[in-house]
């Protein structure tokens, strides 16, 4: 029994906090958020340099080969600073698809390019409706004689229009089963692919629309089987649950850190507001929220890899958990702060919107509550 | 990170297991709490646990001169774990609850830093062997939140302290044969200087305890009144004047956490049972999609809660400060186990307001039984709202009120 980071963990957790303090500061999120690529060059070099895209890519591909948790504390630094990019969703989700369905051409292809920065990649799964389940995929590929023909539309891709590969998901066969389902490795600059930037209150993350106009690609860029899309889908959703969960928990501590040196300096009544119980109370269930859910995080993630039956319910657990948290500990945040944490001057808003992307994202608390109900047989 | 258990660990929990199913009293399930204070029942309590005693399953930690299991020589992680498993079993097996609790985790340990050679080898093997339960003198009528500006006085004159005063919302005084209990020795120093902590005789003459019925209609704790009571100085637990000190060392001493969380997890499981099996409108209210979304958010909170009591055994274990761990615990477990029971009573409908008495009674009436009796929880042993200021000004370093 030893529930808890390991050394060599709180290490990597101490130096990413120490490094994202000093380079990831609220006035460079600010100015990538002002810009198209929507992440900061220097800072994604630095995270390159110290091999932080191969966190979960085996030593043979030029990765860390470390486990979910270690993403996940990784991914909790870059919440916690409200960091742009798409580490997440490159390093993680996609990388972890290629890991999972890829053969060993592709991986030889595109994990040491993805490990060191050379590349980032991205999933391409969600569509106008919304949908997180098999009848969401309507984009279809059509048999060639050479390969496929893709045509459809994607909706809701993060950083697609810097990645280099679209892991895109299409309808092979059949219109709304599951085993209709195939993945392909889609180059960002086929002919015939367009890529719309979407405006979100959330500026710290880049979401596009994906136009695919008779794309073709060839045999070989089927990733896994054709037909065998889902599963791994389903896998890279229960990945992508934990990993947002992780980057809520980094977003609510941060914001309770804020909103605690505020209340010690801002004085009303003669007295610093947080000496009021009102203010106490506040912060305090913060805490009481935050600290439990930071246990079921761990467990989420420990369990993407060690208690693989568990895995899909724990990941909705900490989903729907930690990303109300946020939500609700970013409110709390700006009405500790009162009207100056409104302003667009103060950095709390990047938390505030950040967390609602979260919680709406990759589905919301009420989907995975129903998830968990489900899955416990309720 | 590592979730399992050593094989040591696995076969002591067997042995655990194999001996409660052979030792817990046939019939205990319908047994009366023993807070009725019905003298039969007491005794069968004390009879187990001085069983449990004798077995080895208490108190491991405890050094072998004052009737602990534990030399200088023992694996400390071990009995760690061990109490731990004997927690989370006697929990599942639905064991009679330790009647002398109160010794084993706050007295016992408190003694143990700051008693006397002679308290501890009085009072230490008697606390286990259930010979002494130990009542907490703490609460007055006008010092409850505020303990430390309690008023009951004990006066020293020669070898005794002098004792007048009132004590309230004392749990297990009805039949305790021992108090500790906190005076105020010094009524002309600021609030927190002038206290001392005593034992107290529960058979010493001037003492009347009164019964206070609860909102549960039961006797659960008391009233307990001092007439120049005479304690010998002996029993002066630490320095004159710093009981507030050794009162707090009490307070803060390691509380078995996954034990409460065993018992949470029992309580969800008997919410589901009742969501799943009863009816409403004709069907399983675990059917209905808003009670769906509830009943998930109360297993989240279930499951984060324990392996929240893991990672506060790992920290144990590490040889980590739990700094303000009790007071999250206390808070959010306290909150779980009422939203837990207000659940079950709003899927049981009409029947969830049935006293035990009634024929139509669900579940022998646990559940509105419980839902009061947790609220109680919310508020003993500190209040919600004072775990909260401990986190805020301890946890968080706010300031601290005018």
């Amino acid at each position: 029994m030893d529930f808890g980071l390991s050394d060599d963990q709180e290490l990597l957790q101490k130096s990413a906090r120490d490094f994202l303090a000093r380079e990831c500061t609220p006035s460079v999120v600010r100015q990538a958020a002002q810009a198209t690529p929507g992440s900061s060059e220097a800072v994604e070099r630095r995270m390159a340099e110290m091999g932080w895209p191969g966190v979960l890519v085996p030593e043979s591909y030029g990765g860390l080969a470390l486990g979910m948790l270690d993403a996940a504390v990784l991914i909790g630094e870059l919440g916690r600073v409200a960091a742009p990019g798409p580490f997440l969703f490159s390093a993680v989700l996609a990388t972890q698809a290629i890991m999972t369905a890829g053969n060993r051409m592709q991986k030889q292809e595109w994990l040491p390019k993805l490990a060191s920065g050379h590349a980032t990649a991205t999933m391409a799964l969600l569509e106008a409706s919304d949908r997180l389940d098999p009848p969401g995929v309507r984009t279809r590929a059509r048999r060639l004689a050479s390969g496929y023909r893709i045509s459809g539309a994607k909706l809701f891709v993060p950083y697609a229009h810097t990645a280099d590969v679209l892991i895109t998901a299409c309808r092979t066969s059949g219109s709304d089963g599951a085993s209709g389902i195939t993945l392909f490795l889609v180059d960002r600059r086929s002919p015939g692919l367009t890529i719309r930037l979407l405006d979100t209150i959330d500026r710290t993350r880049r979401v596009c629309e994906v136009e695919l106009r008779n794309v073709q690609v060839g045999r070989e860029h089927v990733l896994g089987l054709v037909g065998g899309g889902w599963p791994v889908i389903a896998k890279i959703l229960d990945v992508a649950a934990v990993a947002l969960a992780a980057d809520a928990l980094g977003g609510a501590e941060r914001v309770l850190e804020m909103s605690v040196d505020y209340s010690k300096t801002r004085e009303q009544f003669g007295r610093p507001i947080g000496s009021f119980q009102a203010i106490k109370h506040m912060a305090a269930e913060m805490v009481a929220e935050v600290e439990p859910a930071r246990s079921l995080l761990w467990y989420a993630a420990y369990a993407q890899d060690e208690r693989k039956r568990e895995a899909t319910r724990a990941a909705s657990m900490a989903k729907a958990s930690l990303c109300d948290i946020f939500a609700r500990s970013a409110n709390r945040a700006v009405q500790m702060h009162g009207g100056i944490g409104f302003t667009w001057e103060h950095d709390l808003h990047l938390w505030f919107k950040r967390a609602k992307w979260n919680e709406l994202a990759f589905g919301d608390p009420t989907y995975h509550r129903e998830r968990v109900a489900t899955l416990s047989a309720f | 990170m590592d979730l399992s258990f050593n094989q040591n660990e696995i076969a002591f929990r067997g042995e655990v297991r194999r001996w409660l199913q052979r030792n817990i009293p046939r019939r205990e399930r319908k047994a009366v709490p023993a807070e009725f204070g019905d003298p039969k029942r007491i005794a069968e309590l004390r009879a187990w646990q001085r069983k449990l005693y004798e077995a080895g399953y208490l108190a491991m930690s405890w050094p072998k001169q004052y009737g602990g299991r534990a030399d200088p020589d023992t694996d400390k992680r071990q009995t760690l774990m061990r109490q731990t498993i004997v927690a989370e079993e006697t929990l599942k097996a639905r064991a009679p609850s330790v009647i002398g609790m109160m010794g084993v985790q706050m007295v016992g340990p408190t003694l143990m830093q700051y008693g006397t050679e002679a308290q501890k080898r009085t009072f230490l093997p008697r606390i286990l062997d259930a010979e002494h339960i130990w009542c907490q003198g703490y609460s007055e009528p006008g010092s409850g939140s505020d303990l430390a500006s309690l008023k009951t006085r004990a006066e020293l004159v020669g070898d005794f302290f002098i004792v007048n005063g009132q004590k309230v919302w004392t749990s297990n005084a009805q039949f305790a044969d021992w108090m500790f209990c906190l005076t105020r020795t010094d009524p002309s120093a600021p609030k927190h200087n002038g206290i001392s902590y005593i034992l107290i005789d529960m058979k010493t003459p001037g003492i009347t305890v009164r019964p206070l019925v609860q909102m549960t209609g039961d006797k659960g704790f008391n009233e307990v009144f001092f007439e120049d009571v005479r304690v010998p100085r002996e029993n002066l637990v630490g320095e004159l004047n710093q009981g507030w000190q050794v009162a707090n060392a009490t307070l803060s001493h390691e509380r078995n956490m996954l034990g409460s969380t065993t018992r949470t997890q029992q309580m969800f499981e008997g919410l589901l049972h009742v969501a799943r099996t009863r009816r409403r409108g004709g069907k399983p209210p675990s059917t209905d999609p808003l009670i769906r979304q509830r009943l998930a958010d109360l297993a989240i909170r279930v499951e984060s809660m324990k392996y929240h009591s893991y990672r506060q055994l790992t920290d144990l274990l590490r040889g980590r400060s739990p700094g303000i761990a009790a007071s999250v615990n206390k808070l959010v477990s306290t909150e779980l186990n009422h939203a837990i029971c207000a659940l079950a009573i709003e899927v049981l409908g009409d029947y969830g307001v049935l006293d035990r008495k009634s024929r139509h009674v669900v579940d022998r009436g646990i559940w509105p039984y419980e839902f009061m009796f947790t609220l109680g929880l919310i508020i003993g042993g500190g209040t919600s709202q004072i775990q909260k200021n401990i986190i805020s000004e301890r946890g968080l370093g706010m300031p601290k009120g005018s």
